[in-house]
């Protein structure tokens, strides 16, 4: 018995180090979710310098997308600051913040900085769910800023008290949810298994899915959680295969529990056929499970709209690329300087009231690079529809309604098949 | 199924779902296991501490082996269908027993002179932890790596029904059946070394007690080294059958750790067959435990009978927390474990 306590200790410090640099390891994550924007209360003379804070994620799991993001928000500001229209004549300067996208402290106290130290007008970002409700409520609501995100698209963003002040050009995932739910009807597809990440972004999803496609009629035999960064899935999906279904709905991400969740499933053979959701999409899902992954199907923001091609060539020429949220950061950027110059104030509670008449119709149609052109014609009291890079439509409480493209697994590539 | 009764089919069908997802992965992983939890064993009879750093140990040994993997690959050297890490794997083991020789010498050799307790190994040994953890995220990077090649299936689940027609399938990877043949050749190996040679025996003298073993003439340095020799051998196979089975993600070694030490623990820490029996049972139970039983419950009851729910003692997510909880289990009611350890 003498070892005992002495095993106890052990014991304590495996589980202890353990838990700890499991936790540290999940940091790592990649997790693509969205940014918010704030904008400043003071009022700002005619003719001084509009700073807009750039509120992303430079650091952290999205580390990678942030960069293209932030040139695409300046871009539009370079483009309202060469035009010589804005507000007179005004400049518009970006100054950038980290947001960390999930470091809620530090996000809050980015956000108190590019406020109440760098005077901003206005935020673009926050970039993730859980980042963009924090500074929004701890900071942007207190000292009455405006922030549109590009990229949070968390359902609970819509419905969340904002005294106005928050837009985003992302859709939400409920909308996401809805058509997902009548992609699968029409497949006739009528009893899925659904299995998430379990953070905001995939509980959010999974829950829009299951109630949408509850509504039209389908069964939802199980819907489960799953931990990123696991070394294997096996258990998660024996539970998923005893609960059955036609098909697997994967609300994960492709480069990790995803991705290995689909290759369990069809090594033992619980499931053929997935629907990969937007943090599923991308090059790297089908080539790494090769052809068993073709006839999955699945959605990814995006629009056929010419807007998207036309922000490509502008970003070529900037030296950037048009990545993914990169349009809807130009376009977030871009609604808060003519929302500013259409109220004639860069005043959010004055601008704020502004956004979703420039962002919609009526008006003439504003595409990428025409940003000179809009705030001329509003000056001249003339209304916009801005469309932009990702064919904004702004909806609700002030959020893209969301086009999504339709994806077939085909050949071992994702093929568009359509939109909606 | 026209030749069986329908009961009969039932009951296959039952028995292939938990064959596929239960006995089969549980076979592979108890053997990975069993392999982690005699190393750490090892390292308890001889160096008498509990080694903290055995997770990276493995990781860092699978390292060395994809990177071997990787050049043998890039030279188009293969081994039909089994994965080339097989033929890498000596390559690795080498680097790893080097690394685990020149770790000793920097720093447990330091604590042995120093007459440390067990409690100061421990911490070392978190430490050297640290280290192998930094070295591998330096060397390959936090990210996983697939270096599976080769065949991947002996049987595939569509192959299986159409087979037997039976309505359920069941599918046996490769490295599935490599995991388990390379473990009783490790283990066979490992027990013929302790039991048959000088070298073996003087290790398990040395274990038994140390001051009866040096007063008879045993080199002290000697047995610590084969000790760490074959530490360092069996982490590699370990971590490389785990890899190839699952996947190479750095951090997951380290959550490999806590189904290690319960393993050894619950067979008797220092005993190496209690370290193997050990391996199984915590992988069929925290397999057995998490299962959904939904489909073989209705199976195998009147259709009237069948179940709603998905009959599932606990989620997945709590699959870590059974290994813990048996090892409190075990360290108080029998804290020797199964088989009374601290002996070779």
């Amino acid at each position: 018995m003498k070892n005992n306590g002495f095993f106890i200790v052990v014991a304590l410090i495996v589980g202890g180090v353990v838990g700890y640099l499991v936790g540290s390891g999940q940091k790592e994550i990649v997790e693509v979710e969205k940014i918010v924007e704030v904008e400043k209360i003071i009022e700002v003379p005619a003719k001084a310098d509009v700073k807009i804070g750039i509120l992303l994620g430079f650091t952290g799991p999205i580390e990678s997308l942030t960069p293209d993001m932030a040139a695409g928000a300046e871009l539009a500001m370079k483009e309202a600051t060469d035009s010589g229209a804005f507000m007179g004549g005004s400049k518009v300067i970006g100054v950038r913040a980290d947001s960390t996208c999930v470091d809620t402290a530090a996000a809050t106290a980015a956000a108190e900085r590019l406020i109440t130290s760098d005077g901003v007008s206005g935020v673009m970002g926050a970039d993730c769910s859980g980042v963009t409700i924090a500074t929004l409520q701890n900071v942007a609501m207190a000292k009455g800023i405006a922030m549109i995100s590009p990229s949070a698209t968390s359902p609970a963003l819509s419905d969340l008290e904002d005294s106005g002040l928050f837009f985003r050009t992302a859709p939400s995932d409920a909308r996401q949810g809805q058509v997902v739910a009548e992609m699968l009807m029409e497949k006739g597809i009528k009893s899925i298994a659904i299995t998430y990440t379990n953070n905001d972004y995939g509980k959010g999803l999974a829950d829009s899915i299951q109630m949408n496609y509850e509504k039209l009629g389908g069964g939802v035999t199980i819907s489960a959680a799953h931990e990123e960064g696991k070394g294997d899935y096996s258990a998660e999906v024996a539970a998923l295969s005893q609960a059955g279904g036609d098909m697997l709905v994967v609300a994960g991400y492709l480069d990790q529990g995803g991705k290995m969740i689909i290759q369990s499933s069809l090594d033992t053979g619980a499931f053929s056929t997935f629907f990969l959701p937007d943090g599923m999409i991308g090059d790297a899902l089908p080539e790494a499970i090769g052809a068993d992954l073709n006839g999955s199907i699945g959605t990814v923001p995006g629009t056929d709209s010419p807007g998207a091609t036309m922000l490509n060539d502008l970003a070529a020429s900037a030296g950037f690329k048009n990545g993914p949220f990169t349009a809807e950061s130009y376009d977030a950027a871009a609604l808060m300087i003519m929302a500013m110059q259409a109220a004639g104030s860069t005043d959010s509670s004055a601008y704020k009231e502004k956004v979703m008449m420039v962002a919609n119709a009526p008006g003439e149609k504003i595409f990428p690079g025409e940003i000179g052109k809009a705030l001329e014609i509003i000056a001249g009291g003339g209304d916009v529809d801005y469309v932009g890079a990702s064919a904004v439509e702004l909806i609700g409480s002030g959020e893209s309604a969301g086009s999504y493209a339709e994806i077939l697994v085909d050949g071992g590539k994702n093929t568009t098949v359509g939109y909606r | 199924m026209p030749f069986l009764g329908d009961d009969m089919a039932d009951a296959l069908n039952a028995l292939v779902i938990l064959a596929n997802f239960v006995l089969v992965p549980g076979l592979a992983y108890g053997s990975q296991l069993a392999l982690g939890a005699l190393g750490v064993t090892l390292v308890y009879a001889v160096l008498r501490f509990s080694n903290f750093a055995h997770g990276e140990t493995m990781a860092i040994g699978t390292m060395f082996v994809i990177l071997a993997t990787w050049g043998l690959q890039s030279v188009g050297i293969s081994f039909g269908p089994l994965p080339t890490a097989l033929i890498a794997l000596p390559l690795g083991i080498f680097v790893a027993v080097m690394l685990c020789l020149v770790t000793d010498r920097l720093v447990y050799r330091y604590y042995r002179r120093q007459k440390a307790s067990g409690v100061t190994y421990l911490i070392v040994s978190v430490g050297v932890m640290f280290v192998y953890n930094g070295l591998i995220r330096f060397v390959i990077g936090p990210r996983d790596q697939i270096f599976a090649d080769g065949q991947r299936f002996i049987l595939k689940a569509r192959e299986f029904k159409s087979m037997t027609g039976l309505n359920e399938g069941l599918a046996i990877k490769t490295t599935q059946v490599v995991t388990v043949v390379t473990a009783i050749l490790t283990v066979g190996a490992v027990f013929w070394f302790l039991n048959r040679t000088r070298t073996g025996k003087s290790m398990r003298a040395f274990s038994d007690n140390e001051d009866l073993a040096l007063l008879s003439g045993i080199n002290p340095d000697r047995v610590v080294m084969i000790a760490w020799m074959m530490t360092g051998a069996l982490a590699t196979i370990a971590g490389t059958l785990y890899g190839l089975d699952k996947s190479f993600k750095p951090f997951v070694y380290l959550q490999l750790l806590l189904p290690i030490f319960a393993a050894a623990i619950v067979g008797g820490v220092g005993n190496p067959l209690g370290a193997i029996a050990g391996g199984f049972v915590i992988a069929f139970s925290e397999l057995f435990v998490t299962f959904a039983y939904k489909r073989v419950v209705t199976y195998l009851l009147p259709d009237s009978m069948a179940p709603e729910t998905l009959v599932q003692f606990l989620s997945t997510d709590y699959k870590f927390a059974v290994s813990f909880v048996i090892l409190v289990i075990v360290l108080l009611v029998k804290p020797t474990g199964i088989f009374s350890g601290k002996s070779l």
